[in-house]
C-alpha cells in the first residue's frame, strides 16, 4: 500500500484552521499533560527513576539478542508458543495461520499499536475475519471507519456528541445523546456480547520479561483481561523492542508509565501472563522486527527505541496538539512518532522533524529519556545531507548562506528590506506566494539598522578594534562573517 | 490450509528468527550493567496503610476496615446492588458465603450473568492503590474481570510501600496469571470525561483485615 506523499503542513491545514476544535483539542490535551505533572511531582525519586528506565533500555537494547533468546526460551517452557516476525507482512500471516488452524471467525483484540501499524485489522478482516476492538476508543474510531489519533487516547479527537451520532448509527442509542456516563454503557453492553462471542482473544504486550519468559499488558478499562480470559487462545503481538531483564527493571516501568501517560498512580489492571491458562489454551506471542533492527543500527536514532508509549510527548507538544494526530499520517504522531516515521521511510515522512518548534518540551517529559527535540533537529539534517529538504527551504538557505557571507550586500538588502516593508502596498506581501503571512502580519521596521544605531551612539566598532591594537586579527577570524 | 503453506510458513518464522538475531549480533553496542537499584533513593512511608487508602479512594474504590472476617458480609449486606444480587461467587468463604461454585464450572462463559465477585488480594502497595491477586487463587481468570461488582479482601499488614517491594515479594512469578487491580474498571475515551465500569467491574470495595 502506496499513500501520497502529504507534508504535515498540508495534512494539519483543515484542523489548524477549525480555530474552536482546534483549541478545544489542545485544552483536552493540556488537562492530561496538568494531570501528568501532579503524578511525577508526587513522586520525590521521579528524576531517579527516569534514569534508570533509560539506563535498563539502553542496556537491553544493546544487549537485545541475548534477552531475546532468554525470553523465548523461559517463554516456551512456560507452554507459550514463541514465533518470529521480521516484517508486518509476516506478523499478519502469522497470526492468520493461527486463526486458520482455529477456524476462527471472530476475534476480539485490545488496544495494541503494533497491530495497527502492521495493519493487521484491514488484513484479517480482507480474510474474512471479524475483528472487535475492544478498548472504547479504538471502537468509536473502528465504528467511524477511522485511525487512532493518539496512541494511549485514540479517540481524544472526537467530541461526545459525535460519539453520540457513531453509537446512535451503529448500536442505536437514542438520537443526540452525548453523556459519556450513557454512552460508555451502551458500548459496555455491546462490547459484552462480542467479548462472549469472540473465539480467539489478541493483545499488544508493554513489558515482555526476560527473566521470567512472561508478559506485562496494562489497561484501565479491564478490556484485554476479559478478550483473553474467555477464549482458549491468546494471541500477544509484541515489538522486540519491549523487552526489560527483570520483574526488578519491571518495578521502574510500572511506576512510571500510566503516571506519564495519563496522570494516574498506575493502570487499573496491569496484568501478568506466564503460559497459558490451563492445558486446554493456547498462548501465542509474536515477536515482530519490522524495521526495529534497523532503528538500532543507527547510532543517532537509537535511543528512540526507548519508547514505552506512553504519548507523554503528545499531550504536551505544542504542534500535535493544536494540529491533531492525523496529521501526521502515521500510526505513531507526535514528536516520538516524528522520530520513528522517517526512519522507516524518510522520503515520505521527510516533513514531520519539522512539525516541531525545538521547544523541548517533549524531552523533558519523557519517561526513558529520549532526547526527542535533539533527534527531530538530528533528522534536519540528516534530511539535507539525502537531498530530501523542500526545494522552498533549499533555496531560502542557500540566499540566506550567500547574503551572510557578504556584509555590503547584507547591509543593502537589508536597507532595501526596511524600506520595502514600510512601502509595499498589503496585497504585495499577502499573497498565496508568501505562505509566512497567512495569519500573521508582517513587523514595523525600524528606521535604522542595529549597526547604524551602534555606530551613532556606541562610537565606530572599527576604530575600537584598531585601538585595542588587535584589528587585523579580529578582521581575519570574522572574514567568513559580520555581526553588523 | 493445506500442509504445504503451513510448512512454508514456519520456515519463514525460522528463517526470520536467524535474520533477526543476524541482525542484533552483526552489531555489536557496547553498554553498562544495570546498576542495583539505590533502595534510599525510594519514597518510604510511615503510614502505608492510610496512604492505600488514600490512593485507592482517588482511583476510585471504597476501602473498609474490618476486624473479623464476618464483617466483610456485614457490611457488603448494606450495599443494595449487593443485597439484591442473584449470582455471588466468593473465592474467600470465610467472609462471604457464594451461590457460585467456580470451580465446578468448566466454561467461562458461564460467568456471564456473575453480580459479584469475592476475590483473595495477596498483598497491596500503597503508592497506587493496587492490589496483587495471584492467579492461583481463582479457578478461571475471568472471575475478576465478569463480574459487575469485584469485592478484595486482603491484610492490612501486607502492604508495602512501592512497587519495587511489591515485585520482592511476589519473588518468583510462579502462576500462569497474577494481576495488580487498582480501582474499578474505567475509561475516559469520551472526551476525557471519566466514567467508571468500562468493561470490568463497576466499583470495588477492598476490605482491609488485620
Amino acid at each position: 500500500m502506496k499513500l501520497p506523499i502529504v507534508d504535515h503542513p498540508t495534512a494539519a491545514k483543515p484542523f489548524v484552521t477549525n480555530e474552536d476544535r482546534s483549541h478545544w483539542h489542545d485544552d483536552a490535551l493540556w488537562f492530561v499533560r496538568v494531570k501528568r505533572d501532579r503524578q511525577a511531582s508526587s513522586v520525590p525519586e521521579w528524576e531517579y527513576l527516569r534514569e534508570r528506565a533509560s539506563a535498563i533500555k539502553t542496556h537491553t537494547i544493546a544487549n537485545l539478542g541475548d534477552y531475546l533468546e532468554q525470553f523465548e526460551r523461559n517463554a516456551t517452557a512456560r507452554g507459550a508458543t514463541v514465533h518470529w516476525a521480521a516484517d508486518a507482512e509476516e506478523h499478519n500471516a502469522i497470526v492468520l495461520k493461527i486463526l486458520r488452524q482455529h477456524g476462527t471467525q471472530r476475534i476480539v483484540k485490545s488496544k495494541s499499536m503494533l497491530t495497527e501499524e502492521c495493519g493487521l485489522n484491514p488484513y484479517l478482516e480482507n480474510n474474512g475475519i471479524e475483528v472487535v476492538d475492544t478498548d472504547l476508543g479504538e471502537r468509536i474510531v473502528q465504528l467511524r471507519e477511522e485511525t487512532p489519533s493518539h496512541i494511549v487516547l485514540p479517540a481524544i479527537h472526537i467530541k461526545k456528541e459525535e460519539v453520540g451520532q457513531t453509537f446512535h448509527t451503529h448500536l442505536g442509542t437514542d438520537a443526540g445523546a452525548s453523556d459519556p456516563q450513557y454512552l460508555t454503557e451502551a458500548a459496555r453492553n455491546h462490547l459484552r456480547n462480542k467479548f462472549l462471542a469472540g473465539e480467539v482473544g489478541i493483545t499488544g504486550v508493554n513489558f515482555g520479561i526476560a527473566e521470567t519468559g512472561g508478559f506485562v499488558v496494562c489497561t484501565n478499562e479491564g478490556n484485554a483481561d476479559l478478550g483473553v480470559s474467555l477464549p482458549k487462545v491468546h494471541i500477544a503481538c509484541m515489538g522486540i523492542e519491549k523487552m526489560i531483564p527483570s520483574l526488578a527493571d519491571l518495578s521502574v516501568f510500572t511506576r512510571l508509565l500510566a503516571r506519564s501517560a495519563t496522570g494516574q498512580p498506575v493502570t487499573t489492571y496491569t496484568s501478568h501472563f506466564h503460559g497459558p491458562k490451563d492445558d486446554n489454551s493456547e498462548l501465542h506471542i509474536v515477536l515482530v522486527d519490522n524495521g526495529r533492527t534497523r532503528l538500532r543500527g543507527n547510532d543517532t536514532f537509537r535511543p528512540a527505541m526507548h519508547c514505552i508509549r506512553c504519548g507523554a510527548c503528545m499531550n504536551t507538544c505544542p504542534v500535535y496538539r493544536r494540529s491533531g494526530g492525523h496529521s501526521y499520517r502515521a500510526t505513531v504522531p507526535g514528536p516520538i512518532g516524528s522520530v520513528l516515521s522517517p526512519s522507516r521511510d524518510a522520503k515520505s515522512y521527510k516533513s514531520l522533524p519539522y512539525a516541531c518548534s525545538l521547544c523541548g518540551s517533549c524531552s523533558d517529559v519523557c519517561p526513558v529519556k529520549i532526547p526527542l527535540h535533539h533527534q527531530l533537529l538530528a533528522w534536519r539534517g540528516e534530511l539535507v545531507g539525502n537531498g530530501l529538504l523542500p526545494l522552498s527551504k533549499r533555496v531560502a538557505m542557500k540566499t540566506a548562506s550567500f547574503l551572510f557571507q557578504r556584509p555590503g550586500l547584507y547591509r543593502t538588502a537589508g536597507s532595501m528590506g526596511r524600506t520595502a516593508l514600510r512601502v509595499l502596498p498589503h496585497f504585495v506581501t499577502h499573497n498565496r506566494f508568501n505562505t509566512w503571512t497567512k495569519a500573521r502580519e508582517l513587523p514595523k521596521p525600524p528606521r535604522e539598522s542595529f549597526r547604524q544605531w551602534y555606530i551613532a551612539n556606541r562610537g565606530n566598532p572599527q576604530r575600537r578594534d584598531s585601538v585595542n591594537g588587535n584589528a587585523t586579527t579580529h578582521a581575519n577570524t570574522r572574514s567568513n562573517g559580520d555581526a553588523s | 490450509m493445506n500442509e504445504s503453506t503451513v510448512k512454508s510458513s514456519v520456515t519463514a518464522t525460522t528463517d526470520s528468527r536467524r535474520a533477526i538475531m543476524d541482525r542484533l549480533r552483526g552489531q555489536v553496542i557496547d553498554s553498562n550493567p544495570i546498576p542495583p537499584i539505590d533502595t534510599s533513593s525510594l519514597t518510604q512511608f510511615d503510614d502505608p496503610l492510610a496512604v492505600f487508602q488514600q490512593n485507592l479512594q482517588a482511583v476510585g474504590g471504597e476501602s473498609h476496615l474490618v476486624d473479623r472476617p464476618e464483617q466483610v458480609a456485614e457490611i457488603l449486606l448494606g450495599i443494595d446492588v449487593f443485597s439484591s444480587a442473584e449470582q455471588i461467587c466468593s473465592l474467600v468463604p470465610d467472609a462471604v458465603n457464594g451461590n457460585v461454585d467456580a470451580s465446578a464450572v468448566d466454561d467461562p462463559h458461564e460467568f456471564a450473568p456473575l453480580d459479584w465477585t469475592i476475590a483473595q488480594g495477596q498483598f497491596a502497595v500503597a503508592e497506587n492503590g493496587a492490589i496483587w491477586i495471584d492467579g492461583a487463587t481463582l479457578p478461571h481468570r475471568v472471575l475478576i474481570f465478569i463480574a459487575q461488582y469485584l469485592a478484595i479482601v486482603v491484610s492490612r499488614s501486607q502492604i508495602v510501600s512501592n512497587m519495587h517491594q511489591a515485585y520482592q515479594q511476589i519473588g518468583n512469578i510462579e502462576s500462569p496469571f497474577g494481576v495488580f487491580v487498582s480501582g474499578p474498571s474505567k475509561t475516559a475515551d469520551i472526551e476525557q470525561s471519566l466514567v467508571l465500569g468500562a468493561h470490568g467491574c463497576r466499583k470495588l470495595q477492598v476490605f482491609l483485615l488485620p
